[in-house]
């Protein structure tokens, strides 16, 4: 039954004009990223400002967007005998890999055009990908969580905008300060936990873990370089990552079997 | 008087070299056929070519040195030497060359050494095509591969040199040249100048190193075409001036390096035409550095492109390509109409809280440097290229 209401969800975003839009957005971008600069390295460094702060708005504000406008057809659903957890995921999957699909499609048809996959930056650009998916479900997730808790559209709105400005920028700005106030103090550890309390911060350093390791291993410390120089870093950022995509969907199944409709 | 020729083997008639040397007389060969040769402190003091067939194995089982020479026009080709014997209080090399001159040590290999080939007062000599390789884990225990102590006018070319503690190390050493050399995973550094001028290295690869190359008090020292790949670590440099004078960098590729170039005291040097491709710093620029001069480089993709303290002085950056330049260039004379500002007020945050460095790339990042960039107030407000390229060097 979940796949059901997943198939019918999924199949009413990709017949929709927004979805159009997101997918030429991305197959735009990504064309004229590459034929304009004529360089993979850069493009994907462009691409990756694009991916963490892009990716996460669209995935709120599609989620919120889809919740809303789908609540009648819910509270239809919900008069059948089918199971509310069924109901909340079908249509939760539906909107991430759609979206997820889109910005994949999106990107990827104008990089393997272009001749990624004889090109070395072949795996910072899946990289980039698989980070763009993530950050998808787990924006997507939290944007339910925040509708399913709301009854007021607007105010749901309002709360998915601040969770997206918070986490995007905000975040950063208290971190920033807190490293440079307490300066004195060792902060290694606190600034590699800080990063993996923020899935944009978290999907940030899975990339610089490509892109910038010669900068990362610039810094004197021991906890760094374990973090960075081996293996460890990526595991334990992938790790994160998927607890947060699980951490919102289990919340968000949790509420809706409690929630009065 | 003919040149004769005696030849060394474990079943000849003359079965150590030791025992060769003391046989011959002036510009003799020494033919060492192959074989396993238990010798140490062979003292050469005559002028001799010594030549290994099939590289004949010299095993000094760590006694102390194997081969010294005393002599003018000595040539030693094709030996294999293994096991100096390492000292806290005496410097043991593989072959040492004291106060002689026109010596050539060509295709030798050293394994398991202390010093590789130690020169002393050497000059108008050749190191070409040896290859050494240590097993150099600490700076204090290890030696260097290649050591010229006040020697003048030596070329060292073609030679590959691994893990030890200075791939090749010049002190009091004036015009060498040293060309075509493979320097990597030595424990300290690739190539290290002391209180040597005149000096030029061309064509030299250094990787994963300590740090790349580090110059220190040292004059007119010209650098030309080397590359210097994946120096990784919070101390390690592709290239280290200190205290450096009248230098001329041009043509070099600095790839993957935690810092490119660091600079430091050191004046009136010229960069030009050089590569930065991928550092974490591509230049960091300490105190008290005059007249020196960035042009036609390079700077791609580095996550910061300059670091800088104190004043910019009369330092001057022009005409270079930056990967991350945004301007325009309406006038189509191939000059970005609005000058580049290669510091980035991020830059001078992680040389406070070295920490931040996680916040690299982050939005918040980004927008507060736009808003340096817009108003300069950390950062130096002159320190910028007035001129950028719009295309990158070839």
């Amino acid at each position: 039954m979940m796949l059901k209401i997943l198939k019918y969800s999924f199949f009413d975003l990709m017949r929709s004009r927004w979805s159009y839009i997101y997918f030429l957005f991305y197959l735009a971008l990504g064309f004229v990223l590459l034929f304009l600069n004529n360089d993979v390295s850069k493009a994907v460094i462009t691409l990756m400002n694009v991916i963490i702060i892009l990716v996460p708005l669209i995935g709120t504000i599609f989620g919120v967007m889809y919740y809303y406008n789908s609540k009648e057809f819910t509270e239809l659903l919900l008069a059948q005998p089918v199971k509310r957890s069924s109901i909340f995921l079908g249509q939760y999957l539906g909107v991430s890999v759609s979206l997820g699909l889109c910005l994949v499609l999106g990107l990827g048809i104008p990089f393997a055009l272009y001749g990624l996959f004889k090109s070395d930056a072949i795996w910072d650009f899946s990289l980039l990908l698989v980070t763009g998916a993530f950050l998808t479900f787990i924006f997507t997730a939290l944007s339910f969580n925040i509708a399913l808790s709301n009854e007021n559209k607007i105010k749901g709105f309002g709360y998915a905008v601040l969770l997206w400005l918070f986490l995007a920028i905000i975040y950063d700005g208290l971190f920033l300060l807190s490293l440079i106030v307490f300066g004195d103090y060792p902060l290694d550890v606190f600034s590699l936990g800080a990063t993996v309390f923020n899935p944009i911060d978290l999907s940030r350093t899975l990339i610089l873990l490509k892109l910038d390791i010669s900068a990362l291993l610039g810094y004197t410390g021991a906890v760094f370089k374990t973090f960075f120089g081996t293996g460890l870093g990526l595991l334990v950022s992938l790790g994160m990552l998927i607890l947060w995509t699980l951490l919102p969907i289990w919340r968000m199944v949790h509420k809706s079997k409690r929630k009065d409709f | 008087m003919r040149a004769k020729q005696i030849t060394v083997c474990p079943s000849c008639e003359v079965k150590t070299i030791q025992q060769g040397v003391q046989q011959a007389t002036d510009f003799d060969t020494i033919l060492v056929k192959k074989g396993v040769y238990k010798e140490f402190n062979i003292l050469i003091d005559k002028p001799l070519l010594l030549l290994g067939e099939n590289y004949p194995q010299i095993d000094g089982e760590d006694q102390g040195e194997i081969i010294t020479i005393t002599s003018d026009d000595v040539v030693v080709d094709g030996l294999f030497l293994v096991n100096v014997g390492t000292s806290y209080t005496r410097d043991h090399a593989a072959i040492r060359v004291i106060q002689s001159e026109r010596f050539v040590i060509r295709n030798v290999v050293l394994e398991r050494l202390f010093f590789g080939i130690y020169l002393e007062k050497a000059r108008n000599g050749k190191v070409i095509n040896n290859k050494i390789v240590g097993d150099a884990v600490e700076e204090f225990n290890s030696g260097n591969g290649i050591q010229l102590w006040y020697c003048k006018d030596i070329e060292v070319r073609g030679n590959i040199v691994e893990r030890v503690r200075d791939g090749i190390y010049l002190e009091f050493s004036d015009r060498i040249e040293i060309r075509d050399n493979f320097s990597s995973n030595n424990v300290r550094y690739g190539l290290h100048f002391m209180f040597s001028n005149d000096d030029v290295y061309s064509n030299n690869t250094f990787k994963n190193n300590g740090a790349g190359v580090a110059v220190m008090f040292s004059k007119r020292i010209k650098m030309l075409d080397n590359t210097f790949a994946k120096n990784w670590g919070p101390t390690s440099y592709g290239l280290l001036l200190k205290e450096i004078n009248d230098a001329e960098i041009r043509g070099n590729v600095f790839e993957e390096n935690s810092t490119g170039i660091a600079l430091e005291g050191s004046n009136r040097i010229n960069y030009d035409a050089n590569h930065f491709l991928n550092n974490g710093w591509a230049v960091k620029v300490r105190g008290a550095c005059y007249s020196n001069k960035f042009t036609n480089n390079n700077f791609m993709y580095n996550s910061f492109d300059v670091s800088y303290d104190g004043n910019l002085n009369d330092n001057l950056f022009e005409r270079n390509y930056w990967s991350d330049y945004t301007g325009y260039d309406l006038d189509d004379n191939g000059l970005g109409d609005v000058p580049y500002r290669p510091v980035k007020l991020f830059s001078y945050i992680v040389n406070r809280s070295p920490e931040t460095i996680v916040l690299l790339r982050s939005l918040f990042m980004d927008i507060i440097d736009f808003s340096e960039k817009v108003s300069p107030v950390f950062t130096p407000d002159n320190l910028l290229d007035r001129q950028p390229l719009m295309q990158q060097v070839k």
